[in-house]
C-alpha cells in the first residue's frame, strides 16, 4: 500500500495523474465520437440497430440536391466572409494603432461589444432589423433613399446581406483586436529604419506590416475557414429555424442538423459530417502549406 | 489619411497630420456608432409596445412620448408584482428566471471545471518531460482542428446511451477538456522557471502540492483570462445544449429566448426584455475584465 502511495507521488507518475483527464476525455469524447461517426456514416441507424450498408449514403449524397445547395451555401458563405473579415479588419487596426486615432481605447470597446451578444440575441435584433414590415430599419432607410420597402429575408441577395452583415458586426472588433496584438508584436525599430530610407506610408506597410502580420492572418483565416463552413445558428435564427424560403440559408451543418435531429436519420447525417470535415481539412492543408505555416520542421517558441 | 509630398515643410506636413488624425478618429466614431447601432435599437425597442415590435419591426423612430417600462415590468413580474392575479404573466416571469438560474448554474459548473482540468493538464504538459508529452500536445492540436459539429451527432448519441441526456453534466463533460484553455494554461507556464519547482521539492513538497500551492497562484493571470473567455462561451453556447435538453425547466437562457421567436409574435415582450436582460452578465464581466479578455483571446494569434 505505502509502495503504491509513494509510486502515485513519484515526478515518474504524477505527470500521468495530471494528464490523465485529458487523455480519458481524448478517447471517450473526441476519439471514440470521430471513429463512431464515420463508422455510422456506412450503417443506416434506427432504434431496432444498426444496418451496414457500404457506401450507399455517398452515393446517395452525390446525387442530393439539397446537399449541393447547401455544399453551396456554406463554401460561398466562408468565401465571402473570408473577403469581408480580413482585410477590412487589417486595414482598421493598422489605422487605429498609428498615431492618427485618438480615443482608442473607447473604440475597441465598443467594436467588441457585439461579439458578448449570443446567436439567438444578435440574430433576433437582424431579423427584426430587417423585418418585412414597410417601418423596419432597414426598409425605413429604403424608403428615405426613394425606393419601396422589399421582404428582405425571402431572397438570396438581400437576405445574404442581413447574413453578411451580421458576421461583420460581431466579429470585426474581434479580428481588429487580433490584428492590434499582432501589431504589437512587431519591433517598432523596423519602421523607424524604413522612416530613415524614406519609406512611404504605403510601402512600409506593403513590405513591412503585411508581410510581419502573416501569422495572425494565418490565424484569422484558419478560424474564419471552420466558422464559415460550420455556420448553422445565424441563418437558424434569421429564418426562425431550419426552413429558409427556396433554400438560401441552407448550410451543411444545418443540413446535417435536419436530417440527424429533424429527421433522425443518424447514418445519412454521419455521411454529411464526414464530408464537411473532409473538405475542412483540405482546405485547412492547402492553405497552411500555401502559406508556409505547416512544413515538417518543429518550432520551439 | 496623410500623404507624403516629396519635399515636405514642417508646415504643411503639421497640417497634414491634424486632417488625418481627424479623418481617422472620425472614421472609428462612424464605424462604433454603426457597430453600436443594432444594439441600441434592441434598447430602445425594449421600451416600446412588444405588438408593435412584431407588427411592423423595430423602427427608426424615437417617440420618447410612447416609451413604456411594460416589457419589463413584465418579465419582473415574479419579484414586482407576485401576487397579481395575471397567471400567464407571472407564468412567463417565474419560466424566464429559472432559464437565467440554470444558465448561471451551468456556466458557474463548467467555468469552475473546465478551469481546474485544464489547468493540471496543461502543467503535466509544460513542467515535466515524460513519454507521452510531444503526442499529448499534438492531440490539443489535433482536437482543435476538427469542427465541434462534426462529433455532434455521434456525441449525441453516446451521452444519450451513457444516460446524461438532459442533465448538465451533458452539456459540460464533452468539453471539459477544452483544447484551447489547455494550450493558452500550457503556453503561459512554458514561460514560467522551473527552478521553483526543484526548490520546492528539496523542501519536501509532494508533487500534488507544488502544483496546487506553488504554481497555481503564480498562474492567475491565466486563469482571469480563461475564466472570462469560458464563461462567455458557456452563457452563450446554444447548439449543444439545444440537444442535449430536452424539458422546459432546465433549458438555459439561450434556448429558452430561442423558443419565445415564434412566428405568432405572441412573446415579444419577454423576448426583447429578457434579450437586453440577458446580455448584462457578460457585458459586466467585460467591462471590468476586457484586460484579461484581451489577453486571453489574442495569444493563439500572435504565437501561432
Amino acid at each position: 500500500m505505502k509502495k503504491v502511495k509513494k509510486l502515485l507521488y513519484s515526478q515518474k507518475i504524477a505527470p500521468y495523474v495530471f494528464a490523465l483527464p485529458f487523455i480519458l476525455s481524448l478517447l471517450i469524447f473526441w476519439l471514440y465520437p470521430l471513429v463512431s461517426g464515420i463508422v455510422m456514416s456506412f450503417q443506416d441507424v434506427s432504434f431496432s440497430g444498426m444496418k451496414f450498408v457500404g457506401i450507399q449514403h455517398y452515393q446517395k449524397l452525390a446525387r442530393d440536391k439539397f446537399f449541393a445547395t447547401a455544399v453551396a451555401n456554406s463554401v460561398e458563405y466562408m468565401v465571402l466572409t473570408l473577403l469581408l473579415m480580413v482585410p477590412i479588419p487589417m486595414l482598421l487596426a493598422v489605422l487605429m494603432e498609428s498615431r492618427l486615432t485618438k480615443a482608442r481605447g473607447v473604440w475597441k470597446v465598443i467594436m467588441y461589444i457585439p461579439a458578448l451578444t449570443s446567436v439567438v440575441i444578435s440574430g433576433m435584433l437582424f431579423r427584426l432589423m430587417f423585418s418585412e414590415g414597410d417601418s423596419s430599419q432597414m426598409n425605413q432607410i429604403l424608403q428615405m433613399l426613394g425606393k419601396a420597402p422589399i421582404p428582405w429575408l425571402k431572397s438570396k441577395g438581400t437576405a445574404w446581406c442581413a447574413l453578411l452583415l451580421l458576421c461583420v458586426w460581431r466579429w470585426t472588433g474581434v479580428n481588429v483586436l487580433y490584428y492590434v496584438s499582432g501589431l504589437k508584436s512587431i519591433d517598432t525599430s523596423l519602421y523607424e529604419s524604413a522612416d530613415i530610407d524614406g519609406a512611404s506610408g504605403v510601402q512600409k506597410f506593403w513590405y513591412l506590416t503585411l508581410p510581419l502580420l502573416k501569422p495572425t492572418t494565418v490565424y484569422v483565416v484558419t478560424i474564419s475557414v471552420f466558422a464559415g463552413l460550420s455556420m448553422f445558428l445565424e441563418s437558424f435564427m434569421l429564418w426562425n429555424g431550419n426552413s429558409s424560403p427556396k433554400n438560401i440559408g441552407l448550410t451543411i451543418v444545418g443540413y446535417l442538423y435536419k436530417r440527424g435531429i429533424e429527421k433522425n436519420d443518424m447514418g445519412y447525417a454521419c455521411a454529411v459530417g464526414v464530408v464537411l470535415m473532409v473538405i475542412a481539412l483540405v482546405i485547412n492543408f492547402v492553405q497552411l502549406f500555401a502559406t508556409g505555416t505547416l512544413s515538417f520542421k518543429k518550432k520551439e517558441d | 489619411m496623410a500623404k507624403n509630398t516629396n519635399t515636405p515643410t514642417q508646415k504643411t506636413m503639421a497640417e497634414n497630420h491634424k486632417v488625418g488624425t481627424f479623418l481617422s478618429t472620425a472614421l472609428f466614431a462612424l464605424v462604433s456608432a454603426l457597430i453600436a447601432f443594432p444594439l441600441l435599437a434592441g434598447l430602445t425597442a425594449s421600451f416600446r409596445p412588444a405588438r408593435e415590435i412584431f407588427q411592423r419591426g423595430m423602427s427608426l423612430n424615437l417617440n420618447f412620448k410612447e416609451w413604456t417600462m411594460a416589457n419589463y415590468s413584465y418579465l419582473f413580474t415574479k419579484f414586482l408584482n407576485p401576487k397579481t392575479t395575471d397567471a400567464t404573466a407571472l407564468a412567463d416571469s417565474r419560466k424566464y428566471f429559472m432559464w437565467y438560474k440554470n444558465s448561471l448554474v451551468l456556466t458557474l459548473t463548467t467555468v469552475v471545471l473546465t478551469l481546474l482540468i485544464c489547468y493540471f493538464v496543461a502543467y503535466s504538459l509544460s513542467m515535466y518531460k515524460f513519454k507521452l508529452n510531444g503526442f499529448l500536445f499534438f492531440m490539443v492540436i489535433a482536437t482543435m482542428s476538427v469542427p465541434f459539429e462534426i462529433l455532434m451527432l455521434p456525441l449525441y448519441k453516446e451521452i444519450t446511451t451513457i444516460g446524461i441526456i438532459n442533465t448538465n453534466a451533458g452539456v459540460y463533460l464533452p468539453g471539459l477538456c477544452a483544447a484551447s484553455t489547455i494550450f493558452f494554461f500550457r503556453q503561459y507556464m512554458t514561460s514560467l522557471p522551473k527552478e521553483l519547482l526543484d526548490a520546492a521539492r528539496v523542501d519536501g513538497c509532494t508533487e500534488y502540492g507544488i502544483s496546487v500551492k506553488i504554481m497555481m497562484p503564480i498562474t492567475k493571470p491565466a486563469f482571469a483570462s480563461m475564466a472570462i473567455l469560458c464563461a462567455m462561451g458557456s452563457w452563450n453556447n446554444m447548439l449543444w445544449p439545444m440537444l442535449v435538453f430536452r424539458d422546459t425547466n432546465k433549458f438555459t437562457l439561450q434556448i429558452g429566448l430561442n423558443t419565445l421567436l415564434t412566428p405568432y409574435g405572441n412573446n415579444y415582450d419577454l423576448l426583447i426584455a429578457g434579450s437586453m436582460f440577458g446580455i448584462i452578465p457578460i457585458l459586466i464581466i467585460y467591462l471590468i475584465f476586457n484586460r484579461y479578455l484581451v489577453e486571453g483571446m489574442t495569444s493563439g494569434a500572435v504565437k501561432g
